[in-house]
């Protein structure tokens, strides 16, 4: 099982995924997130997923669920990079991602969590 | 009557005269293309549906039929291709049961032969217009969508504002490509505000709404605003009249407006000098 | 034509590089690749989380008017589907169900056939075709 790692900057949680997770690591992560959130008082989350060719319903409940669990640490989970294939696909599956806000890059995430947009 | 050996004596009765009749069968077909092919290359063509035309009556083995019908398609597109009308084709085919009759037609003992053979060659003619058919409507998709990509521009309006202006219909296949130019477009220029203008969309009714609300979706995941401008008069009645709901999606009368939206929400300010 | 057993979340993620390898050889765009793929993901898990395990197989097809395409066939011989009407609406918001990734696939491609009876397990064919 891969473990994600996940980075501390300041008061944001940054998650980069690059490769195709298996359902435990998806898990781990979502564990290893909620303990980072309680441990630290972070008050955001940076999911990047430039690196993901495909997000099926699975992965896609699992960044809803994530936007969630922030919630009740309140925090903001902020999914960014998405690729426009991605995007039309799951605009095509019907799947909101209701919970996480989106933006194109890390740079554009960060302004979202600090209040600027 | 015993099929198989009837098309066993048709298959030898090609064999042996082989020469005069594709010679012959290359002479009307020549004819009939007026000139767009050369005699040679029709033979050698023609050539070739001889000799499978013939495996297929002896029956020699299993894969002669398949070979003939893929032959034949592949001759159908080609000449769609090339402009030709499918009756041209057809007669194509069809001239070769006149080229054969030319031969029989003083011996008597070959008659129940030639209406089995001529009836084979009828659906083979048959399955070329066919065939013709499904080739020119795949030109016709393929040329339709050359031209909703040269008809989809996506312009950038203003730092990180740009637009989609939309004219015509709004299909589910136009929708598609609408998707990836925009989201495209957002990626290269980093923009996080996108209008699209439907001012030049003929009809607005359920279904292009159902289309319009999936791009703003798509766009929105890329984590880009969106409005919808270009909503005329008896537009906005036809929608209401829909029950059909924007939601929380901007929606202003004109480009112009829409614009003003955007750069509001960039926190920009346009000033007199 | 190859066969890829599907019984463990490795078997998910091989069952994905394959269709996205085969998509990718045969003329597929970048966004059919991905819907196909998707659609893939979702049957492979379908066949694994409710279908007990099963089996998925990759087929390139040509169409009469010479397109190609790429044919899925997925089967269990789990406990079948009861009701496929209730199966195949959105069920999305409902949470956990078996009908969530059924419904989505079908959008994704181009053909789709469901064959489930319970008691004999369930098979499930799509296929998407290169423009």
């Amino acid at each position: 099982m891969e473990q994600v790692p996940i980075l501390k900057i300041g008061q944001t949680l940054f998650v980069s995924i690059q490769i195709d997770l298996l359902d435990d690591s998806v898990i781990r992560l979502q564990e290893d997130l909620a303990d980072e959130l309680a441990a630290t008082g972070a008050h955001g989350v940076i999911i990047d997923i430039t690196a993901v060719e495909i997000v099926d319903s699975f992965i896609g409940r699992m960044l809803s669920t994530i936007g969630s669990i922030s919630r009740l640490f309140d925090a903001e989970t902020v999914i960014v990079g998405m690729r426009p294939a991605v995007a039309i696909t799951l605009t095509e599956l019907g799947l909101s991602l209701s919970g996480v806000r989106t933006a194109l890059n890390a740079e554009k995430g960060l302004e979202i969590l600090n209040g600027k947009s | 009557m015993d099929v198989a050996g009837t098309n066993t004596r048709m298959a030898n009765y090609l064999r042996e005269h082989q020469d005069k009749v594709i010679g012959r069968w290359s002479e009307l077909v020549v004819t009939g293309v007026r000139g767009r092919t050369s005699l040679d290359e029709v033979r050698r063509d023609l050539a070739d549906l001889y000799s499978l035309v013939i495996r297929v009556l002896s029956e020699a083995d299993d894969h002669a039929a398949g070979e003939l019908r893929a032959a034949l398609d592949e001759l159908s597109r080609a000449r769609a291709r090339d402009g030709f009308t499918p009756s041209e084709t057809a007669l194509g085919v069809f001239s070769l049961k006149d080229a054969v009759y030319e031969l029989v037609a003083d011996a008597a003992e070959m008659v129940p032969e030639y209406l089995t053979f001529s009836r084979m060659i009828d659906d083979l003619g048959l399955r070329t217009f066919e065939a013709y058919s499904a080739a020119r409507e795949q030109i016709i998709s393929d040329q339709s969508t050359a031209m909703m990509e040269l008809s989809t521009p996506v312009v950038r309006l203003w730092d990180g504002v740009i637009a989609v202006p939309l004219v015509g219909m709004l299909d589910s296949a136009r929708t598609q490509l609408v998707m990836e130019k925009l989201l495209d477009t957002l990626v290269a220029t980093g923009a996080d505000h996108a209008v699209i203008d439907i001012t030049g969309v003929s009809t607005v009714d359920t279904e292009v709404a159902q289309h319009l609300l999936k791009t703003v979706s798509a766009a929105r995941l890329l984590g880009a605003e969106c409005t919808i401008s270009g909503i005329r008069p008896q537009v906005a009645q036809t929608i209401v009249s829909l029950g059909i709901e924007f939601g929380d999606i901007a929606t202003k009368a004109t480009l112009a407006d829409a614009l003003a939206l955007a750069l509001h929400q960039a926190g920009l300010k346009v000033v007199p000098r | 034509m190859d066969e890829l057993p599907i019984r463990s979340g490795d078997d998910v993620v091989r069952v994905r590089q394959q269709v996205r390898g085969a998509a990718a050889e045969n003329g597929l765009s970048l966004v059919d690749q991905t819907k196909l793929v998707t659609a893939a993901s979702e049957l492979a898990r379908n066949t694994l989380v409710h279908g007990g395990g099963g089996s998925a197989r990759v087929e390139v097809v040509k169409s009469p008017n010479g397109r190609t395409g790429i044919k899925l066939h997925f089967t269990d011989e789990g406990p079948g589907i009861a009701d496929i009407g209730l199966a195949l609406t959105d069920g999305w918001s409902s949470g956990t169900g078996l009908g969530l990734g059924l419904s989505g696939a079908r959008r994704l491609v181009d053909e789709f056939e469901l064959n489930s009876k319970p008691g004999t397990g369930t098979s499930v064919t799509i296929v998407k075709w290169s423009r």
